[in-house]
């Protein structure tokens, strides 16, 4: 399993007890239109995020944050060791 | 997909939100007319005000009145233009080296509104490639001002010191060049950011500090100068940000620092350069506000002797409050179609507060939030904690 794979995998424990019943999350889910997550709740999420994954995510790179799997991209990009 | 297609959703939200109550608008109330700091008249009817953060009621104060209507006959009605265009009013460097003076600071620049004066500092401090940390719970001012600053943006869980060291432990290095805000009293449930606690991480990391005392100026420590002064940690805030709309009784805001870089946000801060400076009347009224504020110490424990009566009588009687007594008490309600409705009731039985709704509010509450005055008297106070027994009975 690759280290966004692994990324992905633990996401989606925080992503699916905010959508509907017996979603599935993969890389391609939509946040605001498969999870019905607005721009306020993907911030709230994101302080869950920084502390399962041990890295900061900035509020403004999640601009082009539209799926579980850019979601996922971004916190390997921001986890890699500058 | 029409241009106006987002003011449009925000037409359904509002819709559907109204459908949820029987009465006023909340965020569009017709003030009629206002008598006094505590009274005016909403839709025909005598209203007590419990929700305008008029903290020291000096907005009919005779000293501030006089002094206003004295500007406005010498200076005229108002600047027509920036500063930088315009040129600085005799009043406008007074305000400033006086607001220096109170806060023992070397310097002070003022904005022509507090939301102005955060948005200004924040995204002339803040650039491409810095970093900014705030408390989740910041208000919008804050938020717009880090967004405009085009800087990383980073939050720390709402008075969590642990939250705040962990997210500066993964900086490293760029913690001692971040830019950390807190406020001294957050505007939603009343309380207080843990400043010493705060400060103690700034002499570990060494990042800079500001802290917005919109709600606490006039209101915390010995002299009302806020969250800083009564935590005993003012020497180690960079900056304090401020407002003049609250315990002040006008409009404007202002930062006040050591650093002398401050008087450069006059050339860096479009939010400075490139908005009217305050009008003269509105910078006298509050030059003798601040005067007013020195003078009269026992405004401040009328308030809070004010805000223990209602923090206590609401509490007795079962509402859920924020965590420490303040002259902010919002009463928690689980959704907004409830908040709204409990609000509508207060209106039409005399009581003016705010209601507040997700996602301004903290874990998607509403709130109806009351503010105290040094205006109000006990009767008013006991009033509006019998409407509240009135409407929680209903």
């Amino acid at each position: 399993m690759g280290r966004v794979d692994d990324i992905l995998e633990r996401l989606a424990a925080h992503l699916r007890p905010l959508g509907p019943p017996d979603l599935t999350i993969d890389d391609e889910t939509d946040l605001v239109d498969a999870l019905g997550l607005d721009s306020v709740a993907v911030i709230n999420l994101v302080l869950d995020l920084e502390d399962e994954f041990d890295v900061a995510v900035p509020i403004n790179q999640l601009a082009d944050v539209r799926t579980a799997g850019d979601l996922a991209g971004l916190i390997e990009r921001l986890g890699e060791p500058g | 997909m029409s241009l106006l297609d987002a003011l449009r959703d925000v037409g359904r939200i509002r819709e559907r939100l109204l459908a949820q109550g029987d009465g006023l608008d909340p965020f569009g109330v017709p003030v009629e007319s206002v008598r006094s700091a505590t009274e005016a008249t909403i839709d025909g009817h005598p209203i007590v005000m419990a929700g305008t953060n008029n903290y020291l009621g000096l907005t009919f104060d005779e000293d501030c009145i006089s002094a206003a209507r004295e500007a406005l006959r010498e200076s005229g009605t108002g600047t027509t233009g920036s500063r930088m265009a315009n040129g600085s009013y005799a009043h406008h460097i007074a305000l400033e080296r006086e607001l220096a003076g109170f806060f023992g600071r070397e310097r002070c620049v003022i904005f022509s509104a507090g939301y102005l004066a955060n948005v200004g500092m924040i995204s002339a401090l803040v650039g491409h490639g810095d970093t900014v940390m705030i408390d989740a719970d910041s208000h919008a001012s804050i938020y717009d001002g880090c967004r405009l600053s085009g800087g990383d943006l980073l939050r720390f869980r709402h008075n969590d010191a642990a939250s705040l060291e962990k997210r500066l432990e993964r900086l490293g290095e760029r913690a001692a060049e971040t830019l950390v805000i807190v406020e001294g009293i957050y505007s939603m449930l009343g309380d207080r950011a843990p400043l010493a606690e705060i400060v103690a991480l700034k002499r570990r990391f060494g990042f800079y500090l500001m802290v917005d005392e919109a709600h606490s100026l006039g209101v915390l420590g010995d002299s009302g100068r806020g969250l800083a002064e009564e935590a005993g940690v003012e020497a180690e805030v960079d900056f304090i940000v401020g407002t003049f709309s609250k315990s002040l009784g006008g409009v404007g805001g202002f930062c006040v620092s050591d650093h002398e870089e401050l008087d450069l946000v006059r050339y860096a801060s479009r939010p400075y350069i490139f908005t009217a400076s305050p009008p003269p009347s509105v910078v006298a009224s509050t030059r003798a506000a601040l005067r007013v504020m020195g003078e009269r110490p026992d405004l401040r424990e009328m308030l809070w002797d004010n805000a223990r009566r209602l923090y206590s009588g609401l509490e007795r009687l079962g509402f859920r409050l924020g965590p420490e007594v303040s002259p902010v008490i919002a009463a928690r309600f689980g959704s907004p179609g409830e908040g709204l409705a409990f609000w509508q009731g207060l209106v039409e039985r005399g009581v003016y507060v705010n209601l507040m709704l997700p996602p301004a509010t903290p874990n998607g509450e509403a709130l109806v939030r009351c503010s105290m005055s040094a205006a109000h008297t006990s009767e008013q106070i006991d009033r509006i904690c019998e409407v509240f027994a009135e409407l929680r009975n209903a």
